[in-house]
Parts: structure tokens; sequence; C-alpha cells
């Protein structure tokens, strides 16, 4: 999907975006099965198309793929079996969860310490400001305002 | 002849924001008043030439001039006259001029309405957004020229994008444009402090009303965006954190954390470098997305046909505006910092907390976003990073967000106490936790829907309280004066976030999706509705034939609705689209989408959806953007207000901190 797209999608012009419409009515031989299913071709990229899952794409790489999932579902497969098939196959590109390994920790931890590291800031500059009263604004500033805007509210 | 005329209004507008961007800054330094005042004529004539240029861009796409390569490839003689209008924007180069017009435009309403801002600071912020149109122009010209002449003319053009051919899709871009190129009018406004030295309550309140009309068009082209998406693409999703999505998503976190950066330092004067910060920041994520849409260094269905001049353009620029701008920073913001002195538990705890959150969040979306790039940079493999990896990252940190949400408003300024903010929420907080505890367990929603629930109603119960408690203190007046529009705007926007996490909550955890294969005559059964299939027929659009399907939708046995699903081939493209159809309702989607024929027997495979709540995806930010319009009309940001009521002394205490 690829919403904004829109202005993007402007772009282009030439390569139509193919909307989606990749419907195959599978027979599962449990609901589990078929949840599993759609989970896992939910994760997976379509590699000749881009930024598409298999599960979106109607390219053949894409059904053949679908039709791989399928199979290794209903033979009782579990995903992480399922995935690391794919990835023996293809690399790490073909996961939309990219896997924890040294050159993506960064990636998934980052998040966590960003946020981390800032309410860590916070409760310094708060602790800090606690000590160290600031000055309130002047009185020119409030005569100046009071000259262009006329009045305070 | 036309198309010369708009291309001579383009080269015109460039050397007149030339001008606006040079002499009033000369003027400002040498305090030569007649030169600052050529920023507000020289701003109405740019734009006026803008306009000029854009209208003349419509012109040779609604007469069908196919002797501009630009129409040639996007347009066609039996596209409807709308989206011969909308087509103008339908690709790089009419987007880019859009873009441009749409500052040129900013200028316009800059120079029109800040008839009482001091004419030295009028005169910088004119300039600065003069600066920033005139790499926007000369982009345009060097590299991006929508009126090039293609000879000899085609008989007939390629079309408009299929897809683009949607009301939704016809209204976001102009929207989207509006609230990203938005963000330059608080990003002048603090060079203009920065270059002064200075900042005060009346900067602020200069800033903040423009701040939130920007983001509420942001969030409003968002949010259209992502209606496009679900009702055109034909799958029923709505955000996929691609590239070029994820390009508007990063300004609208930054731009949503400035708007509360600048209620702080509206009412208190504190945070005002940080508020510089974000200003500086919003924008330059606008550019930086930009730069990531147009260039195509990203893979995105989206991504603009890559193009190494016009990204090398794009980057080169975005370096001198944020390098200048930071600079600038670092050289003038200490002398900026200051301000009320606040505890511990105070709104500015809470709201910078907020800040720190919201800002940690667009990091994590441009994380995200260009890690891949990076690892392959480095030579250490290809990742993909998609929707399951910004799901895992953004729900965690969006939840604190929305905790602080539900009673941050509720606290007082400068200090508050933890006994009385709990007094106030206890109530509210047992009869949430013991719905979505009952949620849990009595009904098969999962825990993820009880706890997504839970907050969308904490919000909700924080907005009341809100509302209950300023109506208590300002019993006697008027239910619209007690509101005021800035209240009335607040509560109006943050009961839509709860809104919108309850509608993502109930679509995603309640929502049931079925692929199946349909004879005529033959039913499937969802949730309680059944979808008769009967048959399909041939229907002829303006530029398009179609197969229209006929599905029956019977609830409890009884005719409910009646939906027609269209696979439609354009005539001037082979590639078939598929036009879902939906039911809308305030509590549930039903949609249909056809896919492929199967068999002899007239059977169709085609996907079925029950969507619960998916219309409170959509109505949150709605009510967000109309809150946010609402809360820059607030009285105190008219330039003269009348005289209405002497201030209370609490009053003042709140204006002056």
């Amino acid at each position: 999907m690829r919403i904004l797209a829109l202005i993007a999608a402007l772009a282009l012009a030439t390569a139509v975006a193919h909307a989606r419409t990749v419907f195959e009515p599978r027979g599962f031989t449990s609901p589990e099965n078929e949840e599993r299913y759609r989970a896992l071709v939910d994760e997976l990229r379509c590699l000749v198309c881009q930024n598409q899952t298999i599960a979106e794409s109607n390219a053949d790489l894409a059904s053949d793929l679908r039709r791989e999932v399928y199979r290794m579902v209903e033979d009782g497969r579990s995903e992480e079996e399922i995935a690391g098939f794919m990835v023996a196959r293809y690399g790490d590109f073909v996961l939309y969860r990219p896997p924890l390994r040294g050159g993506t920790i960064l990636l998934w931890a980052g998040p966590f310490l960003l946020a981390a590291i800032g309410l860590t800031v916070l409760a310094v500059h708060l602790r800090r400001r606690g000590r160290a009263p600031a000055a309130p604004i002047g009185e020119s500033d409030r005569a100046r305002l009071q000259r262009i805007i006329g009045t305070e509210d | 002849m036309i198309g010369e005329l708009g291309h001579l209004a383009l080269i015109l507008a460039f050397l007149v924001a030339s001008i606006q961007g040079v002499v009033p800054l000369l003027g400002a330094w040498r305090r030569v008043p007649s030169w600052m005042a050529v920023a507000v004529s020289a701003a109405r004539a740019q734009f006026l030439l803008m306009g000029i240029s854009y209208l003349c861009l419509t012109h040779v796409f609604v007469v069908s001039d196919f002797s501009f390569s630009y129409v040639a490839q996007n347009s066609n003689t039996a596209l409807p006259l709308v989206y011969k209008i909308s087509a103008v924007w339908g690709a790089h180069e009419g987007s880019m001029l859009l873009w441009a017009t749409v500052l040129a435009g900013w200028g316009f309403a800059v120079a029109t309405f800040s008839t009482s801002l001091p004419a030295v600071f009028r005169a910088r912020v004119l300039a600065v957004i003069a600066l920033v149109s005139v790499g926007f122009q000369l982009f345009l010209l060097l590299t991006s020229n929508p009126f090039e002449r293609l000879l000899p003319a085609p008989l007939e053009g390629r079309d408009l994008n299929p897809l683009l051919q949607d009301p939704g899709m016809a209204a976001h871009p102009p929207m989207l444009y509006m609230g990203y190129v938005g963000l330059v009018v608080p990003f002048a406004f603090a060079v203009a402090a920065l270059i002064e030295g200075r900042i005060d309550l009346a900067w602020t309140r200069w800033t903040r009303p423009w701040t939130t009309v920007a983001w509420a068009f942001l969030t409003g082209g968002i949010m259209l965006g992502s209606w496009w998406a679900y009702s055109e693409l034909g799958w029923g999703g709505w955000w996929f954190w691609d590239p070029v999505e994820n390009a508007s998503f990063m300004p609208w976190l930054v731009a949503t954390a400035l708007i509360h950066s600048l209620a702080v330092t509206e009412q208190r004067g504190a945070f005002r470098a940080w508020t510089l910060l974000l200003a500086i920041s919003g924008f330059s994520l606008s550019l930086l997305g930009a730069f990531l849409v147009r260039s195509g260094v990203l893979v995105s269905v989206h991504a603009f046909a890559t193009d190494p001049a016009r990204g090398l353009f794009i980057l080169a620029f975005l370096a001198l505006v944020i390098g200048i701008a930071l600079a600038l920073y670092a050289w003038r913001a200490a002398r900026l910092a200051g301000g009320g002195d606040f505890g511990v538990c105070s709104r500015e705890t809470f709201l910078l907390a907020n800040n720190v959150l919201l800002v940690a969040t667009s990091a994590t979306v441009l994380l995200g976003t260009l890690y891949p790039l990076l690892l392959d940079a480095l030579d250490a493999g290809k990742i993909s990073v998609g929707p399951p990896y910004f799901n895992a990252v953004f729900v965690p940190l969006m939840l604190p967000l929305a905790a602080l949400l539900g009673f941050a408003p509720l606290s007082r300024w400068k200090g508050d106490r933890w006994a009385r903010l709990w007094m106030e929420v206890r109530i509210p907080l047992l009869v949430v936790v013991l719905v979505s505890v009952a949620l849990a367990f009595g009904t098969p929603a999962s825990w993820a829907m009880a706890a997504g629930t839970g907050f969308a109603l904490w919000i909700a119960s924080g907005v009341v309280l809100g509302l209950r408690d300023r109506l208590r203190h300002r019993q006697g007046a008027s239910l619209r004066r007690a509101l005021g529009r800035g209240f009335a705007g607040m509560s109006l926007a943050h009961l839509g976030a709860g809104v919108f996490i309850a509608g993502v909550t109930w679509t995603t955890g309640a929502g049931v999706e079925r692929d199946v294969r349909l004879a005529p005559g033959e039913s499937t059964s969802v949730s309680g509705y059944s979808f008769r299939f009967d048959g399909v027929a041939a229907h002829l659009g303006p530029n398009y034939r179609a197969v229209r399907g006929t599905v029956q939708v019977l609830r409890d046995g009884k005719p409910y609705a009646v939906l027609h699903p269209e696979k439609r081939t354009y005539l001037a493209q082979e590639e078939p689209m598929t036009e879902a159809a939906v039911d809308p309702g305030f509590t549930r989607d039903l949609y249909v989408a056809l896919g492929e024929p199967v068999g002899t027997e007239g059977a169709w495979t085609m996907r079925v959806q029950y969507k619960p709540l998916v219309r409170w995806i959509w109505l949150g930010p709605l009510m967000m953007a109309i809150g946010g319009l609402l809360a820059a009309g607030d009285r105190r940001y008219r330039p003269s207000p009348r005289p209405e009521r002497a201030p209370s002394p609490a009053d003042k205490a709140r204006a002056w901190g």
C-alpha cells in the first residue's frame, strides 16, 4: 500500500502500482493454520517487486512462494522453520521483520534507547532546574508585547 | 503559447523571490524601512506569478495540449475534467509546481495577516520563506520543468495513473502539501527569532496559530491518503509504513511535539530553545521527506523515477537549509534559554515527556526508514524493514503517550500535587480498568483489544473531566465563552486521538477477512452478514471498461445492502484495476473486492471483509484537524481583539508566566 503515495504516486506515471488483488481461496485443515498462513505471507517480501509482501503481489514469484508457504503450513512446520527456509534461499531481505543479529541491534534497541535517553535527560534537567530558579519574562518584554498586541487577552 | 506564459511566470516568480529573499534581509540589517517593505509587495507578486504559472499548466491539461511532454505522459482526452485538473499534480513536475505555489501562498498569507508584526521581524520572516521558495523554483526550472515541449506532439496522452483517478486522491496532495509546506512558517519565524536573538511571548502568539493550522492540514492530508489507499488499492489496508508514508509521518510527529511545546512557551515562557529546535526540525523533515521520495534512494513503489540530478539538487538544498538553520541555532540558542520555573509534577513536565516520546517516535521512523540504506552502504547485508518492525516499536512508544494524554491535560501549570491528580482520575481509571478486564475475560476480545479499548476510554474520560473542570471554574459565562476555542479545539483533538485508537484496535483485532470463490447464486457468511454473489455484467465508464459484479448482502435473511465491486481496465493502459465496493457505516464497513474469474460457470474469486469501527481511523484524525483549526482561531491570536472583558489577575499570571 502505499498510501500517501499519491504524491508520490504521482510519480510513477510509468510504473503503475498494482492494486493488490491477490485473492486465493485455499482450504485449510484448521483455522489455526489459516491464521499462521496469513501471518506468514504478510511478513515475507516479494523479492522481484518494489516493497510489496508476497500476500499482495501478483508476480509469479510471489504466487510460488505463497504456494510454498501454504504447503509448509499444512505440513505442520513451525513459523521459525518456514522463515528459516525462506532466509536460506533468499537471505534476510525476504523478511519484513528484520532478524535480531549484530547489524540490527541498533535498529531494534534504538527506539527504546532514544526514549530512555530522552527521558533521562528530561529527569536530569528537571532536577537541575529545581535548584536554580530562572528569571521571569522581563518588564520590557511585557511593555513591548502590549504595544504590539494592543491588549493582552 | 499559454504554456510559455506559465514558464515565463515561473521564471519571473523566481526573480521576484530572489529579491524578496535578499533586499528585506539587508533592509532589516541596515534598518532601511523601504527595503524591508519590499518583502510584502514581493510576497504578493510572487504568489500572483506562481498562481498564473499554475493556472497555465492547468489550462494546457484541460485543453489536452500533448505538445507538453508532462501533459502527454499524464493525461488523455477521455479523462474526465475533474481528473484533468487533478492530473496537474499527478506526477513529479506538476506536484513540485503545486508545492512551490503552495509555498508562495503561505508567504502571501503571512504577508497579508501579519500586519501587527514589527516591521523588522516581518521582513526577516518573509525573506526566509522567499529563500526557501528560490530553492524550489530553481529546482523546477533546472531539473523538473513541467513546461517542457515534446515535438512532435503525440495524438493521444498516456493517461493519468488510474490509481489516482479517485476523489480522495484528487484532494490528498493539495491538503498534504498545505501541511508539509506550511511548516515553513514556524521555521521562518524560528530563523527570524534566531537572527534577532530574542524570543518573547509575542513571538509564540504569532507562531502558534500558524503552526496549528499547518499541522491541521498535514493531519488532514495524511488522513485522506490513508482513506484513499483503503478505498482504491483493493485490499482494505490503511497504512503500510511505506517510505512515502513515513516521509509524511515524521514531520507530523515533530509538528505535534511543536504545537505542545509552543503551548508551554506561550503560557510559561519555558522551553524556548527547544521550541525553536522543533520548529527547525519539523520543516527539515519535510524537506528530507521530499528528498527521500523524489531522489529514488528509497525503493518504494511510489518513489519518483530515479534521477540523480534531482536527488543531488535536493540533497544540497537540504544540507544548506538545515545547515544554516542549525548553525544559527548553535550560535544563538544559549541566549534564548530560560523561562518560568516549574515543579516536577506539573503540566510543563508532562508536556516535556510528551515531546520526548513524540520526538523519539519520529526518530524511530527515521531509523527504520534509513536503516536498510545504511546497512547496504556499509556492505553489512540487505535487510527489509517493514510493518512488523514498525508496529513492534511504535506501539510501545505510543502507549505511554496515550496514558499521559488521559490525565496530563488535567494537571496544573507550574506545580501540581500527585494526590490531587489521583483524586481527579481515580474513579474514571477504575471504570476503565474494569471495562478492560471485563472485555478480556467476558468476551472473545483479545488482551490487545481490551487494552486498546481501555486506552481509548482513558483518553475520552480525561477529555470529559477536563470539560467538567473548565465549566466548573467558569460558571456564569456562556458555554461558548467558558470553553473558548482553544480549549474546545484541544479537547476535540484529544478525543480524536482516542477515537483513532479505538478504530485501530477494533479494525485490527476484530476485523474478518475472507478470500472466497463464488459462483453466481452462491453466498458466504462473514460476521453475521451473508454475501450472495449475483454474477457480473459489462460496464462502460468514460475512460475505462469494467466488469461489474453484484453482491447482495443479507442480514437475518433480509436484504441489507447491494454492493458493486468492479474490475476496471483503463483504455489508455492495460493494467486492470480493482475497484472495491464498500458499504460504509459508523460501526463497521462491509468491503467486497473482485479478484479473478475462475472456471467456466461464471465464478469469481473475491475478498469479503467485515471491518468494525474502521471509519474511526479517519474520523479521529478529522477531529484532530478540526480541533486544530478551531484552536488556531482562538480569540487571543487575533491581531486586535475587542476588549470584551477585563483580564482577571489569574489570566495575567497565566499570560505572562
